[in-house]
């Protein structure tokens, strides 16, 4: 779907103006329904039983005395989900099937093993105490470098690495290598004057979301029911958990509630299909709402990372050789993001040769799940930290140093395509231009700069307007709202039908009231179904304008829609006063019946969005602890459809960047056992940890969407960890080469390799 | 004939060939004629690729049309979260 | 077991209820009383997702038992608005895009709403401290602050209505 025409030259009424969200009063009063909040007459508590290995072979599961406990109404594990062939002819969905209940092994201290479904929730924890699983404990590994060894112990045995030519035949956890690059590296180090090389570790970082995975299914003896949950995408979960319990797809309808908090982390399922499983053989609705240590042990953080990075350039700054080797453990399971590390890395620049090496490996960790912008801002840590490096190495301003390289529209990216319009230049300008940027720092205060790139997408997509007898319209849109992304609909649907913004009811529709959508992933929303519903207003218009010209007599092409009214579309048209939407609604069952506008599509083109942040820092020398003093983030959101929302994505995307380079973590003990599986120990930023977060928005508009628009939701992410070591490094003089910069690591690093800082 | 260009990884399963030059209308043409000139590549193609044409990303539409002057480009499956 | 009797006061009204002994308060309201608004994001006190103002104090309602709302009084999310009239923070809340998928918003309004009770004025860090136990993964906190100190702003007479 193209650019309509060049935005500069767009009078937007209702679109880039700041609304309330239509879902807002039920937020700010308690009254919306999340994942936990529904209840249903009879119903029964489930709870999962958990490994407390991380590694280990199930010989039995004795559930007898479990179900001898008044109360217990139904034990499920995994002969509970017997094969079929919609599940093993897919490997992905046989992976998930392993992972929402453990077969043979527990993979990971936290693994499923059975579940119970009992009248109370403390009938539920009774009776998990008293089901019998005999383990035999295998050794385990956590850490992505031991787990690459050849003597370490195997997670799975029909694992061979892809992507090696002449790979011995033999299970190995590395699941698969990547390649890409062009050029000749060697050729270019040799071209530059200074070459800097780098070894970085990042640890497992969690989405965090507040709301932990809820959800109640309610499955009738015939075999059909509902589930009620809260998810990235209601259409995945259903055929999910239709699939692995063997259910036509049609037999189960869900419903997504208000999503707390996503991030990537609920574009899976975990407790779906064992709370429809459960339901099933109970009778009865079965409810499973996760603890937060459920949440960290057995829902999926994003990988850890192990990356070395070389780049050479020369005196004047250009980059003219790029070279990294990414290790990536994403869990139990293969499907690390480790391809879109390596795609993203250098993707702000335009490195003469490049060559990057990518390695996807399985640990006893839980199964990672897509976070903000997979793969990336670890990638990004790396490279910025080298280019930080190269620039204040040959003496020239970070910033020069990167608009010197910067990718620009036009450009080849680096991993491979052109770029179409893209707003990396602006970025850096904007940053370079900010007063921040000439704020003169104290002693032990830093300041680092740092980009960052995701690509966003598209996705399948099916939006629905009706319009209502008194001229408002409901929108059904398929794509779970976590951001305000309801607000954003309303605006596109009410600027293309010429009516006001709260004329517009936006609602996300349950699997059984509309067409397939993809997860809300990927930055999607906003442009899919932004552009889907300007699709659907557009088809509704056409619907009015045809009504019009049957009321007017005249024909369909002689009638035209301006500010929501149907007009002639020119003199020889006749004169007819304008007829509002209103007055059209009124009438639709005497002119052909009820009018509407749907679309449907697979949409593409999204666009990227590349983020400049700017942050200066200060370390406290006796105690390691790290301040954010000041904060900028500059961002290109193609077109800004509900701008303080989009300033919320910028700030909300930052903050857990923030928290990924400070304090968060996974621990493990040497049993593989987590050993911060709460928000006591997993520190995620409070407000007390904060400045304001300053933001500018830059508008160079998506040529693949309408107005323009790209999505912002995930670029945010990306810059923050290097930005954030870049000022650390500024402010002790040495680098920081893992995170996250916890006290102890900072302290270490200060001790063992600070130098005093060279007057810059 | 456009010019279609395979991501890193890939070109190994194409005994090394980076580029090829096939005439096709569409992705899913492309991609069986692809298939045919590499077919170590099938397997990969089936599981699902992401195609760039002139900059575009398209990870589903199969029947976008190919024009003689596009570039395009594997690249593998791509997520976002 | 037998079950706890209990005779509390929750948003202004007189209320009794049953519970098991080991159940929270969080528990009570939501799973018996209906009254979902306050929400559990860690069970442990270190979210404040369930906060909720006993007795003048703001308290995380999971780690308060049931039983022990005996005799007090209880306000929650429920009880902010009077009527169809919002209260100025949700108010400002709402208008200054404070929130993102909502669910940490009711515990932090409570949690404001006890700090302006005695604390009119409060500056920017002191906003920060007192909603450190507040945690929001969504917004990173900068609209929250401002939507804060705009809508005690609007109650000391200062400004006019978000």
């Amino acid at each position: 779907m193209p650019l309509d025409r060049d935005p500069a030259d767009r009078d937007y009424k209702v679109v880039g103006h700041r609304h309330n969200r239509p879902d807002g009063i039920d937020k700010v009063t308690g009254r919306a329904k999340f994942g936990a909040d529904m209840a249903a007459p009879g119903l029964l508590h489930g709870k999962i039983l958990r490994s407390p290995h991380a590694h280990a072979r199930i010989k039995s599961i004795d559930v007898s005395k479990a179900l001898a406990l008044e109360g217990v109404k139904a034990i499920v594990t995994a002969a509970d989900f017997p094969d079929n062939p919609a599940v093993l002819e897919d490997g992905e969905l046989t992976n998930i099937r392993y992972n929402v209940m453990a077969r043979e092994k527990a993979l990971y201290d936290g693994h499923a093993v059975a579940a119970v479904a009992a009248s109370n929730p403390r009938i539920a924890a009774k009776a998990l105490k008293l089901i019998e699983v005999d383990y035999e404990v295998l050794p385990h590994v956590v850490d992505v470098e031991l787990a690459m060894k050849d003597d370490a112990p195997i997670l799975h045995d029909h694992i061979r690495t892809e992507g090696v030519e002449d790979a011995p035949d033999r299970p190995t956890n590395i699941a698969e290598r990547i390649e890409l690059g062009y050029g000749d590296v060697e050729a270019g180090f040799a071209e530059a004057d200074v070459v800097i090389e780098r070894q970085f570790r990042t640890g497992a970082a969690h989405q965090g979301y507040i709301e932990p995975h809820a959800c109640l299914a309610n499955i009738s003896g015939d075999g059909s029911g509902d589930l009620w949950c809260c998810t990235q995408g209601q259409f995945m979960v259903r055929d999910v958990c239709a699939q692995l319990n063997g259910m036509d797809v049609s037999k189960l309808r869900v419903t997504p509630s208000e999503i707390g908090g996503g991030f990537g982390g609920k574009t899976t399922v975990f407790i779906e299909p064992v709370a429809v499983a459960l339901s099933r053989k109970a009778g009865k609705p079965v409810k499973i709402v996760m603890n937060r240590g459920e949440v960290f042990r057995a829902t999926g953080p994003t990988a850890s990372s192990a990356i070395w990075v070389k780049m050479g350039c020369k005196k004047d700054g250009t980059i003219t050789a790029a070279q990294a080797e990414f290790k990536y453990q994403g869990g139990a399971f293969p499907g690390s993001p480790v391809s879109m590390g390596a795609m993203t890395a250098f993707a702000c620049y335009q490195p003469k040769t490049l060559k990057a090496i990518g390695w996807d490996v399985v640990t006893n960790r839980p199964k990672q799940a897509a976070y903000r912008a997979p793969g990336a801002p670890m990638a990004a840590f790396a490279v910025e930290s080298i280019v930080e490096e190269l620039a204040h190495t040959i003496g020239m301003d970070p910033v020069d140093f990167r608009l010197k390289n910067a990718a620009t529209s036009g450009s080849k990216s680096s991993y491979g395509p052109t770029y179409s319009d893209i707003g990396l230049v602006e970025t850096l300008e904007a940053v370079k231009a900010h007063p921040n940027y000439a704020i003169k720092l104290g002693p032990n205060q830093g300041r680092g700069v740092a980009s960052g790139f995701w690509f966003n997408f598209g996705g399948q997509t099916a939006v629905t307007l009706n319009l209502n007898i008194d001229g408002t319209v409901a929108l059904s849109v398929g794509t779970p709202d976590i951001g305000g992304s309801r607000a954003s609909m309303c605006a596109m649907a009410a600027e293309e039908l010429g009516i006001p913004y709260h004329h517009v009811q936006t609602i996300i529709a349950d699997t059984g009231s509309l067409g397939f959508n993809d997860v809300t992933d990927g930055s999607r929303v906003t442009f899919a179904s932004g552009l889907a519903t300007i699709e659907a207003a557009r088809n509704a218009v056409k619907v009015l304008c045809q009504r019009a010209a049957k009321i007017w007599g005249i024909p369909a092409d002689a009638v035209t829609w301006e500010n929501g009214c149907a007009v002639p579309a020119g003199p020889n048209a006749g004169e007819f006063p304008p007829m509002t939407i209103k007055e059209l609604a009124k009438q639709a069952g005497a002119t052909g019946g009820p009018i509407a506008g749907h679309f449907e599509v697979s949409a593409d083109g999204a666009g990227p969005s590349f983020a400049t942040h700017l942050v200066d820092a200060e370390v406290d020398r006796e105690t390691g602890r790290i301040t954010i003093l000041r904060y900028l983030i500059v961002q290109d959101a193609g077109k800004a459809v509900s701008p303080a929302y989009v300033e919320g994505q910028m700030q909300g995307g930052a903050v857990q960047g923030i928290g990924w380079a400070l304090n968060e973590e996974y621990i493990y003990n040497d049993k593989g056992v987590m050993e911060n599986p709460g928000f006591l120990d997993y520190r995620v930023p409070v407000a007390s940890d904060l400045p304001m977060i300053d933001t500018q928005i830059v508008e160079v508009p998506n040529p693949g969407h309408p107005y323009g628009v790209r999505g912002v939701g995930e670029t945010s992410i990306v810059p923050p960890l290097g930005a954030v070591a870049n000022a650390v490094a500024a402010a002790v003089g040495a680098r920081p080469e893992e995170l996250p910069m916890s006290p102890p690591r900072l302290l270490k690093l200060m001790k063992e390799q600070a130098q005093p800082l060279a007057a810059e | 004939m456009a010019r279609v260009k395979l991501w890193g990884s890939l070109s190994r399963m194409a005994d090394g060939q980076k580029e090829f030059e096939i005439d096709a209308p569409n992705i899913d043409r492309m991609l069986t004629a692809l298939g045919e000139a590499a077919p170590k590549l099938k397997p990969i193609l089936a599981k699902g690729v992401t195609v760039s044409i002139d900059g575009t990303l398209y990870r589903l539409d199969k029947f976008q049309a190919i024009q003689p002057d596009s570039e395009v480009y594997i690249l593998p499956r791509m997520a976002g979260g | 077991m037998s079950q706890v009797h209990v005779t509390t006061k929750i948003n202004g009204d007189t209320t009794e209820y049953l519970c098991d002994a080991e159940e929270t308060l969080l528990d009570v309201l939501r799973d018996r009383l209906q009254m979902t608004g306050s929400k559990e994001g860690c069970g442990t006190g270190d979210c404040g997702a369930c906060t909720v103002i006993m007795d003048g104090r703001p308290v995380c309602s999971c780690l308060v038992l049931g039983a022990e709302a005996e005799g007090r009084s209880v306000e929650t999310i429920e009880g902010m608005a009077k009527g169809e009239e919002l209260h100025p923070l949700q108010r400002h809340f709402l208008n200054g895009a404070a929130l993102q998928c909502g669910i940490c918003t009711p515990g932090i309004l409570v949690a404001a709403k006890a700090l302006l009770a005695q604390n009119a004025n409060p500056t920017e860090t002191e906003i920060r401290y007192w909603l450190a136990g507040n945690l929001c993964r969504c917004t990173g906190y900068d609209k929250i602050i401002r939507a804060v100190q705009s809508a005690a702003a609007e109650m000391r007479g200062e400004s006019h209505a978000a």
